[in-house]
């Protein structure tokens, strides 16, 4: 197998985007990727989405955005694991690229969410659960969360306000990023003021949809001088997975997927915790967060709460989370957020965000995209490469 | 939901069939091809008896389209004697009135109207056991 790097990023914002169309969202990110990364052509795409079929009538997003990228014959499929298809799709690529079989893939993620009313969204988000024993029991994918975030409270003994420091952090880092949804800070008042969409799940829990799309170029290490690009060593990109129903899980609490495919990306990376200089977790809702610094192996069972107040998720804390705004600040455009969370955690490497959000010298980046209340799991983990 | 695909869940919608495995005796809802336990293929239906206690509960304010008209409303999921979960609308009660671990059996009821021209779906709902008068009082 290749080491693999990643040469070129590109993203939109995230904005309700009126005036664009699906395919010009990914092309804008994908060309914005390949000038990056200073290439012509590409030897295959990946597209992560989920929803295109349902909300903009169009599958086959692959073809479609290979000729309106102007890569006329180039091979191009789209991938779907629900709000983990961005992570699949930088999967996909990372296993053409390490085998040998392409050299420089492109990965764009896109999602167009706002074309509707809320409640027909609402109905499309909720296919990532079981249809037929969950969605057909009118749960919603809010619902879920809520499902987890009152057991959670129950069994450890939480108050609804200790979950604020999630979104607080989350809204606090949107406002230095130009990209992000959200441009203004909250408080704990605020968010215990929010209104409920789902009890215990409050508006200020939940992360907003959103149009985007985000791109990266996948190449192989020993090839990066080729690259105009800063290359960054993608280190482990690695899946776990679980039961789609929350109900068929033993201990609903404890997301096995997300232990599973952080497992590997610590053994591939040859890291533990511990070496992690900041952390873009799925922070679709509060709930999640928690959940996932558990399984994850930063926290102790019912812990997160606790940890996250004591070791600090700020900028300058002992474990930065969602230091672009997560998916609660940024935006949550569905099966875009995995190379939103890749696109940001390079910046970082890099050096390149707004100073008032850039982690000093950070070494290991690690990034988790969660399909549905954790049935895929992607996590990866990056650091900078001494060209 | 089109009417094959309702038809074929008549089973666990109106009588909670999940399935036995014959080789490890481990018990799936809803119904499993092959044990998650120990893999074996060889299985028996199995009719769960429909009583159960809260393991943990929400109330649905923005619903999907077609619960929209009966929004808001409780689901759980819920355990049932047998140590399997599932998840339903809860029915009976209110939001006040729920709590983790209390008692629950299953009802039939109509989940949804399909359109203004579809069919009414029926299927299971959980409520607080009926003895005539509320225990919690
Ligand atoms: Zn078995």
């Amino acid at each position: 197998m290749r080491k693999v790097a990643i040469v070129g990023i590109g993203q939109t914002p995230v904005r309700e985007h009126w005036q664009s169309n699906l395919r010009d969202l990914a092309v804008s990110a994908l060309r914005d990727a390949m000038d990056d990364a200073g290439v012509e052509t590409l030897d295959g795409v990946t597209v992560g989405n989920m929803l295109s079929g349902a909300l903009s009538d169009q599958e086959h997003l692959g073809s479609l955005i290979v000729d309106y990228a102007g890569l006329d014959g180039v091979e191009g499929m789209k991938i779907e694991a629900a709000c983990g298809s961005g992570g699949a799709a930088v999967r996909m690529a990372v296993k053409a690229v390490a085998s040998g079989l392409m050299d420089t893939v492109g990965v764009v993620a896109v999602e167009k969410l706002t074309e509707y009313s809320g409640n027909h969204s609402t109905a499309a988000l909720a296919t990532a659960a079981d249809a037929d024993y969950e969605t057909n029991m009118g749960l919603s994918f809010v619902g879920i969360n809520a499902l987890l975030m009152r057991r959670y409270m129950h069994e450890y003994g939480y108050e609804k306000r200790d979950f604020a420091v999630f979104p607080v952090n989350a809204h606090a880092n949107a406002v230095h990023n130009p990209h992000a949804m959200f441009h203004f800070q909250i408080d704990e008042k605020t968010y215990s003021a929010s209104k409920p969409v789902a009890d215990p799940v409050s508006l200020l829990d939940a992360s907003p949809i959103a149009d985007g799309a985000a791109a990266v170029i996948v190449v192989a290490e020993e090839d990066v001088e080729k690259y105009k690009g800063m290359p960054i060593s993608i280190l482990a990109c690695e899946v776990g997975t679980d039961t789609l129903a929350l109900d068929n899980r033993k201990n609903p609490l404890w997301l096995r997927g997300v232990e599973r495919s952080v497992k590997k990306a610590y053994h591939v990376a040859g890291v533990t915790p511990k070496d992690i200089s900041l952390f873009e977790a799925h922070d679709a809702f509060s709930i999640m967060t928690a959940l996932s610094l558990e399984a994850s192996g930063f926290a102790e069972a019912g812990e997160a709460l606790r940890f996250a107040e004591k070791t600090g998720v700020g900028i300058n804390g002992g474990l930065p989370l969602s230091t672009m705004g997560g998916l609660k600040g940024r935006g949550h455009p569905v099966g875009a957020t995995g190379v939103y969370q890749v696109v940001e955690a390079i910046t970082q490497l890099r050096g390149e965000a707004p100073s008032p959000i850039q982690i000093p010298r950070p070494r290991y980046a690690m990034t988790q995209n969660v399909g549905g209340s954790g049935a895929t799991v992607i996590t990866s983990i990056l650091t900078c490469l001494n060209k | 939901m089109d009417i094959p695909r309702y038809w074929r869940l008549k089973d666990q919608r109106y009588k909670l069939q999940g399935t036995r495995c014959n080789d490890c005796g481990h018990l799936s809802f809803p119904p499993r091809l092959v044990c998650p336990e120990c893999k074996s293929r060889n299985y028996s239906d199995y009719r769960f008896k429909g009583r159960g206690t809260l393991y943990s509960y929400t109330i649905i304010y923005q619903a999907p389209d077609r619960f929209d008209d009966q929004a808001p409303y409780l689901v759980g999921l819920i355990d049932l004697e047998e140590g399997v979960r599932v998840t339903a609308q809860l029915t009976d009660m209110t939001l006040d009135e729920a709590s983790i671990g209390m008692p629950l059996e299953m009802v039939i009821r109509q989940i949804c109207e399909d359109g203004a021209r579809g069919p009414v779906l029926y299927g299971f709902k959980f409520r607080p056991p009926f003895t005539g008068q509320r225990d919690s009082a």
